[in-house]
């Protein structure tokens, strides 16, 4: 233990005694010092992690640092926006994470000084920290699209990382006229939750079909193919004949500009007038990465797959979303399996043991309607620095199954939803 | 015959420098790759992309085998006169494929 490790705990001593709006849940310096460590990020790797965390090391202070009370989360979230859903199916507070000891800081983080190991947040409060664990999702690239801006994105909402920008959506279907178009962009990968714009379309679709059945869908796709693509064709040709056209960079379906005044969408060949338009544009790590330097230029965390502590920055973890790792998909699922794993490790870390072998799981349900759902599944372990499929690669439903089983599907898919939000915030 | 995008300006003032962008669906097979039993895949590819404006070429690329499928091209030229702005793509195998569209300069 390092004389600078306990100046560190001083100073977070201080802090929560001055009465900062940071609550810590005990006197952080009360009995011997354990390690203190911070988490940047409420979402499922972060609230995951730092319940791991918590539960691992037992003499640990776990702060939970987030800047909203209430998280909005993405999994189900097209259902939402189609109305199948309340928005309340979506929102979680954090009374779940804070009964189990983690000290949950409302606060955006603001700065984060790896050297000095600390983590400033925008009330004042500086937290010290032996390891950081950031967990910060995905950030749109504004402008990456010409013409889309966060304020075109009140207009044509990417409801892709904010729960208001959910609840937008879902409005805007809601109070759209019967035969108007509604265009989906599909963005680059890599990108959180690949067959999510997909998920969007199908459940758009259905709305609209039960509801406004004059409308129709069109996704506009930054790439020439996707995952499950023949599922969701099929999906569409069954369910939703001639209502969802997809059209691909090969097709002329890259995007070239938007104007949020007119809801016009320009590709190079052809211009889109919406009646409702989402669209969800190329992205980044989250913010809390450049605050870290841990993103490298690609915009993404490299980490190392065994302890996923940042390769540019020392003391620094890096999970979920914007980590880089290899062949898993950006998910809430793979977010949680990630966080379990970097908790474990810390935890092996601080007590001098090797981390153990790690294998990381994900699972990805796509709803198409309320009643059917696709899936893909997989298994991931460490292969030359870099997380491969195992186990016999990804497990994807079946292309010719009959609808009984993508019922059960979307009854599992419904289930996996109960679990994983009660596992992380109940 | 293969499926092709242009997009020329249906108006332009005299002199005004325009954007013409095009796109045709192709496959661009290199020529370098084998099947799994080892049997190259001979190469198929356009080479070469002919824009002329009422007659006149004023646009000519070729195109190689490192090009990617369904080659996107787009270029400028000045707009002169109002006609006919003409595509014409040809390469392996016989391949040609043509396009055009009206312009009106005032």
């Amino acid at each position: 233990m390092s004389r600078a490790a306990i100046d560190r705990r001083r100073f977070l001593a201080s802090a929560a005694a001055a009465g900062t709006a940071a609550s810590f849940p005990t006197p952080a310096v009360s009995q011997k010092a354990g390690p203190s460590l911070a988490v940047i990020g409420g979402g499922f790797g972060g609230v995951a992690c730092a319940r791991v965390l918590r539960k691992a090391i037992a003499n640990a202070t776990v702060t939970l640092v987030e800047a909203n009370a209430t998280y909005t989360a993405p999994p189900l979230s097209n259902a939402a926006i189609a109305g199948i859903y309340p928005l309340d199916h979506q929102r979680f507070g954090y009374d779940g994470v804070r009964k189990t000891g983690v000290a949950v800081a409302l606060s955006a983080a603001t700065a984060v000084d790896p050297g000095k190991r600390t983590v400033t947040l925008a009330n004042g409060t500086q937290l010290a920290y032996d390891r950081l664990v950031i967990s910060p999702g995905v950030a749109m690239r504004w402008n990456a699209i010409p013409g889309y801006d966060r304020r075109a994105a009140e207009a044509m909402p990417h409801a892709w990382n904010d729960g208001g920008q959910v609840g937008l959506l879902r409005k805007q279907i809601e109070a759209m006229d019967d035969g108007g178009t509604v265009v989906v962009s599909a963005p680059v990968n890599p990108a959180r939750c690949p067959p999510a714009p997909y998920e969007r379309a199908s459940l758009i679709a259905h709305y609209l079909k039960t509801h406004k059945p004059r409308s129709k869908v069109i996704v506009l796709d930054a790439k020439d193919g996707f995952t499950m693509q023949r599922l969701f064709q099929a999906a569409w040709k069954e369910l939703y004949p001639g209502m969802i056209e997809w059209i691909p960079p090969s097709s002329g379906g890259s995007l070239a500009s938007v104007d949020a005044e007119t809801r016009t969408i320009s590709t190079d060949f052809d211009k889109y007038k919406a009646a409702v338009a989402s669209i969800i544009p190329p992205q980044t790590a989250g913010h809390a990465a450049e605050l870290a330097g841990v993103a490298d230029r690609t915009g993404w965390c490299p980490v190392d797959p065994m302890t996923f502590e940042s390769k540019l920055v020392s003391g620094v973890h890096v999970i979920g979303d914007a980590a880089i790792a290899g062949a898993m998909p950006r998910s809430a699922s793979a977010a949680q399996s990630q966080a379990t794993i970097c908790a474990q490790a810390i935890a092996a870390l601080l007590a001098g043991r090797q981390p153990a072998q790690p294998t990381l799981s994900s699972s990805c349900y796509s709803l198409i309607a309320p009643d059917y759902a696709i899936s893909q599944r997989g298994k991931y372990r460490p292969v030359d620095g870099q997380y491969a499929e195992a186990d016999g690669g990804l497990i994807v439903s079946p292309l010719d199954a009959p609808r009984s089983v993508r019922k059960r599907e979307a009854n599992e898919a419904e289930a996996w939803y109960r679990a994983i939000t009660g596992e992380v915030f109940g | 015959m293969a499926r092709t995008l242009i997009n020329v300006p249906a108006k332009a003032k005299r002199g005004e420098i325009i954007a013409i962008k095009t796109l045709i669906s192709h496959t661009m097979e290199t020529g370098f790759r084998h099947t799994n039993l080892g049997v190259r895949i001979p190469r198929d590819i356009i080479d070469t992309l002919i824009c002329t404006y009422n007659g006149e070429e004023i646009f000519r690329t070729r195109l190689h085998p490192a090009i990617a499928a369904n080659p996107f091209v787009t270029f400028h030229t000045v707009a002169t006169e109002s006609g006919t702005i003409g595509f014409r793509w040809t390469g392996d195998k016989g391949f040609s494929a043509t396009a055009s569209a009206k312009i009106t300069v005032e």
